[in-house]
């Protein structure tokens, strides 16, 4: 199937794409199927940014019960953190924004 | 030997009897214990008289240990005063008892006695009346009257009762395991609730129309079976399936566009923001702005041979790699890149033989006509990722023996079916018509050479045919068209007259590379060729009206679409010039090296942003941002400096190409 190939291109590119810190794909009950990160930070990644996105998602569903979370990033002093929420999946990318800019 | 032994323990102070158990063997041993008194030492001896000496003791009511004189202070008259005496406080009672008795004389007994004799009558008149009904009713029988205690022996009855144990209650009690507790606590929010009437809503449509399936299947005869989908085939690799699902797709293709434009931030803040302040202080002068460069590891090897903007999107464009080089033809590739992610290419398609030429449809701009090296043309449809195209010309529907120099979408005919024009080598310009199953072909032109020597027709006849390089289509008049031939003639044609050229314009030596009417003046056209110059006409005059040496090999020319005097050209040493002859009309604004040892085959300009794409003959493509100086509009301003708002740009832009042209026609043996 081109579309698994694709898939995982995209992922082993934006993996190694430079500044990437680690991809991480949970599924809905918030446990980890992928990860390109140490499965000590993968546990605690998936664990809290799940929850963090449950509770975004639950937000703007309380603002406006007919929209939806589609993204969510978090800019922090050393990383961003970028999740793509789904009903299925979280998909978490950490990337340090100020390395790849040289 | 007891008494002597009863002496010897006589002196001994004992105060109690004792009970001595007999010590020798021969007594026996179930003897009675021999009781003794023993008196104590000190016990005073009496003699009879003394005993039998009767001692009087009387008791008195008085207590001889009241105190009969107490005194006490009296705080009426303030001084001592001895109480009466008295015994109320001190009488003792030594002894009472209340007596049942009655004396037989007084009332109470009398009232006593007379109430026993009445109940005593009553009892015996009571017990008579029994006995007389008892016998009333043994007459009656005819059987013996009974008496008082009838029926028993009363010598030979005994009466015997016998009490049984009561067994005492007792509990007994089993304690059973507690049925399982589950503690269940959730919050519930208002998106929840509206999700949940949602599914339940949707589940209720599809319950009333499989209903209506369901009755519509047995009113025509046949039992509508509904197929729910196994779960158990569903369930299977479903892990994987969510990793590769197009929702997980379509989230790897946002993020890995996060990611790029957090990576090169600047690049985007330059894209949209830097603007070249040093322009405002130099007149008739700019400067490119390198931003991005579009690569593949695939497309290295390969060279830019065709660049096209997307109409529809201004972010996204089409780039066709091949080969120039007749020598080393191989496979040919076309990479769809958006702004939004320049680091992989949105689609790829591999052909068989090296892309030549691009064009996307002004119209459906998922559509892309593709020409060949080997002389196909194809049609594919972008959103078809990494497939065949949608159609290919062939040997059997027609197709050029020659690389295919251009190709081009026309206006839908009639019969409302999409096609596109394409030049090839082989000196032919042919339509390509998008029937519903195939491509058709249909010849419009055979591009005859044509003799220099106008005296001999002969000879015209005989010769073979112009390959085409290059074609442009008039903006308003449709049926007019523009062909550059690899001999560097300019012909102008019709669609209408397939058998002649309406002019031949000579002035290039080699091969035109690239030609383009301009966007805004409709009798105004550039040219580009191998002979290093690029050169304006108007298809009214047969000669140029204005030419430009630029040193090398131009490899493609392009008007900017939104200034009538602005165009860039490339050339083979790598560098990008950008003119505007409104500013200046003899030397270029802008002539910037863009790229180290490669020459650039291939410019475009964005259709929104000032910005150009830049192919090179190293597979990559560089996009460039035009400094100001490079994209002034010319347009009228107000004494604000702010422009006018309803001006007609288009006017003006083809006012300012007019006023060259007129300058132009008064010297027109000026190039």
């Amino acid at each position: 199937m081109s579309s698994i190939t694709d898939v995982e291109s995209t992922l082993s590119r934006i993996s190694s794409h430079k500044g990437v810190k680690g991809v991480l794909i949970c599924n809905h009950s918030g446990s980890a199927i992928r990860s390109s990160l140490p499965s000590d930070i993968t546990e605690q990644y998936s664990a809290l940014i799940s929850q963090l996105a449950a509770k975004a998602s639950s937000v703007t569903r309380t603002l406006d019960a007919e929209d939806d979370l589609t993204f969510l990033r978090i800019r922090s002093k050393k990383h961003e953190i970028m999740v793509a929420p789904d009903k299925e999946f979280l998909l978490i990318v950490v990337q340090d924004p100020e390395m790849g800019g040289e | 030997m007891a008494p002597s032994r009863k002496k010897a323990t006589k002196e001994r102070a004992a105060r109690q009897i004792k009970h001595e158990a007999p010590v020798d063997d021969e007594v026996d041993m179930y003897q009675e214990p021999i009781k003794r008194v023993v008196r104590p030492e000190n016990q005073l001896e009496l003699t009879d008289a003394e005993l039998k000496e009767e001692k009087t003791r009387v008791l008195t009511a008085d207590d001889p240990n009241i105190p009969k004189n107490i005194s006490k202070y009296n705080f009426k008259d303030r001084c001592y005063k001895r109480d009466p005496p008295g015994q109320s406080e001190h009488m003792a009672i030594q002894f009472t008892m209340e007596g049942c008795s009655l004396h037989h004389e007084s009332d109470e007994f009398k009232a006593q006695d007379a109430y026993r004799q009445k109940k005593a009558e009553e009892e015996a008149e009571a017990r008579k009346a029994m006995e007389q009904e008892a016998q009333q009713e043994g007459e009656t029988f005819g059987g013996e009257p009974d008496t008082e205690e009838s029926g028993k022996n009363q010598f030979n009855y005994s009466d015997r009762a016998a009490q049984t144990f009561n067994n005492p209650l007792r509990e007994r009690g089993v304690s059973t395991e507690p049925p399982p507790v589950v503690d269940f606590g959730a919050t519930l929010t208002q998106w929840e609730i509206y999700d949940f009437y949602m599914g339940d809503y949707a589940a209720q449509i599809m319950k009333a129309k499989l209903h209506e399936d369901a009755d519509k299947k047995k009113s025509s005869g046949g039992y509508g079976s509904y197929e729910e989908p196994t779960p158990a085939a569903a369930a299977t690799g479903k892990e994987e399936d969510t990793v590769h699902s197009a929702k997980m797709e379509n989230a790897l293709k946002i993020l890995e566009r996060l990611v790029n434009q957090n990576a090169e931030d600047e690049i985007f803040n330059d894209f949209k923001y830097w603007e070249d302040a040093s322009d405002q202080f130099r007149e008739g002068e700019g400067s490119l702005l390198p931003l991005w460069r579009f690569s593949t590891d695939r497309t290295k090897r390969k060279q830019v041979t065709a660049l096209c903007w997307n109409p529809h999107y201004p972010d996204l464009f089409a780039v066709g790699y091949g080969s120039y080089d007749f020598m080393r033809q191989g496979s040919g590739m076309i990479c769809c890149f958006s702004l939004k992610n320049t680091s992989f290419p949105e689609y790829i398609f591999s052909t068989e033989s090296g892309v030549m030429c691009l064009d996307f449809h002004p119209q459906h701009p998922s559509l892309l006509a593709v020409g060949c090296y080997d002389g196909t043309v194809m049609v594919y449809d972008v959103r078809n990722k990494g497939m065949r195209p949608i159609y290919s010309s062939s040997i059997k529907t027609g197709k050029h023996t020659d690389p295919v120099w251009q190709v081009f979408w026309q206006a839908e005919d009639l019969a409302k079916e999409l096609n596109f024009f394409s030049i090839s080598s082989d000196g032919r310009v042919a339509n390509w018509i998008m029937s519903k199953n195939e491509l058709k072909m249909e010849p419009v032109m055979h591009l005859k050479l044509v003799n220099t020597v106008k005296d001999d027709p002969e000879e015209t006849s005989l010769s073979g045919l112009a390959g085409g390089c290059c074609f442009d289509f008039n903006k308003t008049q449709e049926h007019l068209f523009v062909v550059g031939t690899e001999e560097g003639n300019i012909h102008k044609c019709s669609k209408a007259y397939s058998g002649q050229y309406l002019e031949t314009y000579e002035g290039h030596h080699m091969a035109v590379y690239s030609i383009k009417w301009n966007p805004f003046h409709e009798r105004v056209f550039i040219t580009c060729s191998a002979d290093w110059t690029v050169k304006i006409w108007d298809h009214n005059l047969n000669y140029p009206i204005m030419s430009f040496d630029l040193g090398n090999a131009v490899g493609d020319v392009c008007w900017s679409p939104y200034s009538s005097t602005i165009f860039a050209a490339v050339t083979s040493d790598g560098k990008v010039h950008v003119f505007d002859l409104a500013e200046n009309k003899h030397e270029p604004l802008c002539e910037q090296k863009v790229v180290k040892r490669a020459k650039l085959t291939h410019v475009c300009f964005n259709e929104r942003d000032f910005m150009v794409i830049v192919g090179d003959d190293r597979g990559g493509v560089n996009s460039l941002k035009l400094s100001p100086n490079l994209r002034k509009l010319h347009l009228p301003v107000n004494e604000e400096g702010v422009v006018e708002a309803g001006v007609d740009t288009f006017a003006i832009q083809k006012a300012k190409m007019d006023k060259l042209l007129q300058a132009s026609d008064a010297k027109p043996s000026s190039s």
